[in-house]
């Protein structure tokens, strides 16, 4: 038996290390024809930026092409979006850098929910959030881009499949052209930009869901609910779907409706199927505390997410456009400080004791307030919608929790409720021109929240008659790391 | 031999082990536990909902001692982790059949 493990570990060190880097660097080895060392590109040609340069370039004599030659050639690409080209640019590098903030987001909600539950059942949160993030990437390229963003044509407004992403590089969505002002950046960042975003919608479920929910039903919820409820709903909106096409256009900066408010609403449906947590409500309507096992994760979790809110809020903008930048970042940050106050005050007040975990719930609610209208409000209007933001979460973690709906990190208050209070602050503290109207708002958040609840009510409830989607009562004791793991988050003496 | 086994404050752990060093004694185990005695527990609220916590955080410090250093030691322990207010702990004395030096097969008062 032994000599046969080690027979097979050999062979696959040997396929790993020697045969398949070998087989990858053959052709260069062959490919020696005398114009220097294999792989090394030509001076002139084989660097792909070039590939475009027109045969003028190409000149017999090597010393006179040189590095401006190659940028010269980057502008032909460009063709008529030349002159921008530099503005193009600097969007496309803050379109990634903003997309890269995004994703760092996951690490925030990762740890906030850690924070925020107990120790037993860590692994499962981590799995979960691990989870999400990769099938919320490979499902928008696999379908979710070209669905969010379908193209509809005239008469069309509610639902288009779409295909994998093919090149996005090609016939010109590496220039200008791709999307012009309003969209400075190429094919490839517009989708990853919107990738990022994916994936955040459908972690809001997972917080609202732990310590209870069963695992594979849960990945199987999550990867239809990014995959397609996402992007269609997503498509009625900046998809230029029907909330775009109604006299006055729905408004939603950044994504309060179509993300939070959408994950928020999906969470609820959840929640209201699966149950709260063994021993969370008596009979007499009391609440049981079921503290969270490291504060100090939890505030790094909010931190990171307010972090990566420059990039969500930031990244909207859809260009390096400056005036239109430094309002959101100065209002998404005013929006968040207020949302921190105006929590803490009222917990304070509510609680008798100020409570961290509501004051992070804050900022949060804050951020989610401000994500609708970044662009649209002044400063002082930020504040005032962060405050206001900050009330309404804590009485909504309240009320929840009144209703029997369990949500160990508040997500359904923070971004359903914020949501809701996001979209509605886009009509009322808009600034003079901004064309938002209330009856396109109310309208639009009671689609995009309901169609969420809608979908997830019919799934989650479908996998819950199929496969239960709830652990049993000896697994939620026992915790979910040893029950769905077979392991633990702390294994030594901690 | 006796064993020592003294519920403290967590706050006097270093004034206890400085105190038995004192007077020669500088071996010891330490754990942390939560417990209650006639202290009684405190409200606590967390997003709302109050709940009581009962158990406190303490050390349970133990040292095994030979029969003629068990008064001194006990004393040096008292002495050290007392504050006069409620909660201070307790401190236990029992025998202790063996002891032996993992490193070198010790037994007896040697091991101690």
């Amino acid at each position: 038996m032994k000599s046969i493990t080690r027979k097979i570990k050999t062979s696959l060190l040997l396929w790993l290390f020697v045969i398949i880097p070998l087989a990858g660097f053959t052709p260069q080895l062959l490919a020696q024809d005398g114009e220097g060392k294999a792989g090394e590109p030509k001076t002139e040609e084989a660097a792909e930026t070039d590939a475009e340069a027109s045969p003028g370039e190409e000149k017999p004599a090597e010393e006179e092409a040189g590095p401006v030659d190659d940028y010269n050639g980057l502008l032909e690409n460009q063709g008529d979006g030349a002159p921008a080209f530099d503005f193009f640019a600097t969007s496309m590098l803050w379109t990634v850098i903003a997309a890269a903030m995004v994703f760092i987001m996951h690490l925030g909600f990762s740890t906030l929910e850690v924070g925020l539950t107990q120790s037993k059942n860590t692994v499962n949160i981590l799995f979960k959030n691990a989870f999400i993030i990769a099938i919320g990437l490979l499902t928008y390229a696999i379908c979710g881009f070209n669905t969010h963003y379908p193209g509809f044509e005239e008469g069309e407004a509610w639902f288009k499949w779409g295909s994998m992403i093919g090149d996005l590089n090609a016939d010109g969505g590496d220039t200008w052209g791709y999307g012009g002002l309003s969209l400075a950046m190429t094919g490839y960042g517009d989708f990853i930009f919107q990738a990022m975003f994916a994936a955040t919608g459908a972690t809001i479920v997972s917080g609202a869901v732990a310590e209870r929910v069963k695992l594979l039903p849960f990945l199987i919820f999550v990867t239809l609910l990014v995959g397609v409820a996402y992007p269609v709903i997503g498509s009625w909106h900046w998809g230029e779907g029907y909330l775009n096409q109604m006299e006055v256009p729905f408004k939603d900066f950044a994504g309060s409706a179509v993300v939070h408010a959408f994950g928020g609403f999906a969470a609820l449906a959840c929640v209201l199927i699966l149950g709260p947590r063994k021993g969370k409500y008596g009979e007499d309507g009391k609440v049981k505390a079921i503290p969270g096992h490291n504060m100090p994760l939890a505030a790094i979790g909010v931190l990171l997410l307010w972090f990566g809110w420059y990039g969500f809020n930031g990244g909207s903008v859809l260009s390096a456009d400056p005036g239109p930048l430094g309002l959101v970042f100065t209002t998404t940050s005013l929006a968040a400080a207020a949302g921190v106050v105006s929590a803490a005050v009222v917990s304070w007040i509510v609680f008798s004791k100020p409570d961290l975990s509501m004051a992070l719930n804050g900022a949060l609610a804050g951020l989610v307030g401000i994500t609708a209208n970044a662009d649209i409000v002044s400063a002082g209007s930020a504040i005032i919608i962060g405050l206001i933001a900050g009330v309404i979460v804590v009485f909504s973690v309240i009320a929840l929790d009144k209703a029997g709906i369990d949500d160990p990190v508040g997500a359904i208050s923070v971004h359903g409720t914020c949501g809701i209070w996001g979209i509605l602050a886009a009509y009322f503290f808009q600034v003079e021109g901004s064309g938002v109207g209330l009856g396109s708002q109310i309208k639009g958040i009671l689609l995009v929240g309901g169609a969420a609840f809608v979908f997830s009510i019919v799934v989650f409830g479908a996998l819950k008659a199929i496969m239960g989607v709830r652990v049993s009562e000896e697994e939620e004791e026992m915790g979910l790391d040893k029950s769905e793991h077979g392991t633990e988050a702390y294994p030594d003496f901690n | 031999m006796k064993k020592i086994e003294a519920i403290i404050k967590p706050f006097k752990l270093d004034e206890v082990k400085d105190a038995l060093a004192e007077i020669g004694l500088a071996g010891m185990t330490v754990t942390e536990v939560k417990g209650f005695g006639r202290q009684k527990g405190h409200t606590e609220v967390y997003r709302g909902s109050e709940y009581t916590v009962d158990f406190l955080p303490k050390i349970k410090l133990e040292i095994v001692v030979d029969d003629g250093q068990v008064e001194e030691a006990s004393k040096a322990v008292v002495t050290a982790a007392k504050t006069g207010k409620i909660g201070d702990g307790k401190v236990f004395v029992s025998s202790v059949e063996q002891a032996i030096r993992i490193r070198t097969d010790e037994t007896g008062s040697e091991a101690v």
